[in-house]
């Protein structure tokens, strides 16, 4: 597995806000590699460094091996990063075909290139799509119109097919229900068998066991673990993701005076969606 | 789980009959076709074949600037120094002319200069300000109008340029700006030709290029189009270049048409060619319009505005007819969006 990107010592700061320091986290092809982090945790600006929206203070940024310093999502798009953003993938208004190629057209050769190939694109865009298994007859009609996961879905295999060596997912199934969280993390498994490394960044830590194999977990802005996924557990993972020991402080203040009963179980915190996740982690890749 | 369980669509509709009517130039085509309806059968003369003449002249004054004005809406910007610019362009090639006796190409070619450049100056500060494009563009709006009384009156002492039909490269000038061919009744002037060309052009870009994906996009969600390495900024300057070279074009025609200019004119005129583009099918918000709507807002405004003279109404009445198709086109664009948007279910 040859190292795709490698981050050490990253720091980032915001006129006198401090949003990231002494990051570090490394990327191999067909590895997924999980950042869990609570809101404000550092995890947007991680990936924002990555995608090439903003540049680094500290530290150093290898790709492929090579130390960059990236200025624009354009850089980063050349260096074979494609980044997938939770909300903004995605023009809604414009059609599925010229969405999937936005930013990297098709010129027709009967015009010299100046005319783009618009026939040629729709094939493709149905084709790489059918490829990732998404079937979506009608590429004209505007992106808006397909459902959270759909559009996750298109950005994910629009990346796969533009030859993207690194896929940057920001918490990819965030706003989506239960379905379609399976369905996005299938694609995102799909990407890594492609051979791609995947940064997932998430605060979902069920999510992110179903798929990862390392987790890098931030607190304000700092690494409050590494693990690769055979040094942790699940329960390991959620508890040191809801805050451990502050989970255990806040259940103690929260229980009802009399009982004693504490109403968060430290280890397994509230989250609706897990009870009926469809995939099980056990059957969907079985622990080392 | 397979996959295209999730992803299965709903029950389609025909996909031609689907993609007409999520055009977004389709209530433009039905408004013009009405209007049409209405005048041919309220004022005869609006028939006669000169008629079509004037009617079609009238379009192209506003259509040469709603090609351009429609595709920086669809980018998302408006510009309202569009108006006042056609006669900023107007005043420089007359005084530069004038002033350093040359042939007129010279002024014709300077007055090319300053609108790009003034063009260049709205999507620099667009850019370099992040200011919203209402406001930069009311701030060049005033300071032309400003310049454009005060420079012709500092230069020829009135608020009118002088003659320069006796001057060299007048004749050229005016066959390539103001010259009208008459085949069969029908005298066609060269705005049309313009007009027509523009459009073409400006609809083949927009839908045909890269360039004009990415204006769609920078129009419709200008993060997510940065996010995927479209150049956002440049994007926008270059339509407010070609929206320099709309003003520049008509500019010439009403200076080689009329021999002299008024520098207090255009004011005003910026609104209408919004009205045009919006009565075409752009969204005042962007990314979503057409760039042949435009030509059928334009043609609409030519024909209400002659068709009320030809049916001997009160042209006071001109204005609020335009503003109720105004308020009319916008909803209506709202309500095709939001099917757009919601698909066809």
């Amino acid at each position: 597995m040859t190292e795709l990107l490698s981050l050490t010592g990253i720091g980032k700061t915001y006129g006198t806000v401090r949003a990231l320091e002494d990051v570090s986290l490394t990327l191999r092809s067909g590895e997924i590699s999980c950042v869990l982090g609570d809101n404000g945790a550092g995890k947007s600006t991680l990936i924002k460094i990555i995608a090439g929206l903003h540049r680094h203070d500290e530290g150093t940024f290898t790709v492929a091996g090579e130390e960059v310093r990236l200025d624009s999502p354009r850089q980063a798009l050349d260096r074979g990063i494609a980044t997938v953003y939770q909300d903004l993938a995605v023009v809604p208004l414009m059609p599925v075909w010229r969405n999937f190629f936005l930013g990297s057209e098709r010129g027709h050769k009967r015009w010299g290139g100046l005319s783009i190939d618009a026939d040629g694109m729709r094939a493709t865009t149905r084709r790489a799509l059918a490829d990732m298994g998404i079937d979506l007859p009608d590429v004209d009609r505007p992106i808006g119109t397909l459902s959270g996961g759909q559009r996750q879905c298109v950005a994910i295999a629009r990346a796969v097919h533009f030859g993207a060596k690194v896929l940057v997912l920001d918490e990819p199934t965030a706003a989506l229900g239960v379905k379609q969280s399976g369905v996005v993390l299938k694609y995102v498994t799909a990407a890594r068998d492609a051979g791609l490394g995947v940064v997932l960044i998430t605060h979902n830590p069920h999510h992110a066991y179903l798929v990862g194999d390392h987790f890098t977990l931030l607190k304000r802005g700092r690494m409050a673990g590494s693990h690769a996924r055979a040094e942790i557990g699940l329960e390991q993972l959620t508890t040191e993701m809801a805050g451990g020991s502050d989970l255990a402080e806040l259940s103690h203040e929260l229980a009802r005076p009399g009982t004693g009963a504490s109403p968060v179980d430290p280890a397994r915190p509230a989250d609706p969606a897990h009870p009926a996740d469809p995939v099980d982690p056990a059957e969907e890749r079985p622990q080392p | 789980m397979s996959p295209s369980d999730v992803l299965v669509q709903g029950r389609e509709r025909p996909a031609a009959l689907r993609r007409l009517a999520g055009r977004p130039e389709l209530g433009a085509l039905i408004a013009a076709v009405a209007v049409f309806l209405v005048f041919a059968a309220v004022a005869e003369p609006f028939l006669r074949v000169s008629s079509l003449g004037t009617v079609l002249y009238a379009a192209s004054t506003i259509g040469i600037m709603a090609v351009p004005v429609s595709l920086l809406m669809i980018g998302g910007e408006f510009d309202l120094s569009a108006g006042v610019l056609v006669t900023t362009a107007a005043l420089t090639s007359s005084m530069v002319s004038y002033q350093l006796t040359a042939v007129t190409w010279v002024g014709v070619l300077v007055s090319l200069a300053v609108t790009l450049a003034v063009g260049l100056f709205n999507g620099w500060m667009l850019s370099r300000t992040k200011l919203p494009s209402f406001i930069v563009t009311l701030g060049t709006f005033l300071m032309l109008t400003g310049a454009n009384l005060g420079v012709t009156k500092l230069v020829s002492g009135t608020v009118s340029t002088k003659p320069i039909s006796d001057m060299e490269g007048f004749a050229s000038c005016r066959w390539l700006f103001a010259s009208e061919v008459t085949v069969g009744g029908l005298t066609i002037k060269a705005t049309v030709w313009w007009w027509l060309g523009l459009l073409l052009a400006g609809s083949w870009v927009l839908l045909r290029t890269r360039f004009g994906n990415w204006v769609f996009a920078v129009g419709g969600d200008a993060a997510a189009a940065r996010a995927v390495g479209v150049p956002v900024a440049r994007t926008k300057t270059v339509l407010y270049l070609f929206v320099g070279f709309g003003a520049w074009v008509l500019g010439q025609h009403l200076l080689f048409s009329f021999d002299t200019v008024q520098s207090g004119e255009g004011v005003g005129n910026e609104l209408i060619y919004i009205v045009a583009a919006v009565i075409g099918g752009c969204l005042i918000t962007g990314g979503y319009g057409s760039v042949v709507g435009s030509a059928l807002g334009a043609l609409i405004f030519g024909m209400a505005s002659k068709g009320i003279i030809y049916a001997q109404w009160n042209p006071d009445w001109f204005k609020f007819f335009l503003g109720a198709m105004l308020l009319l086109a916008a909803l209506l664009n709202t309500w095709v969006k939001r099917r757009a948007e919601r698909g066809p279910r």
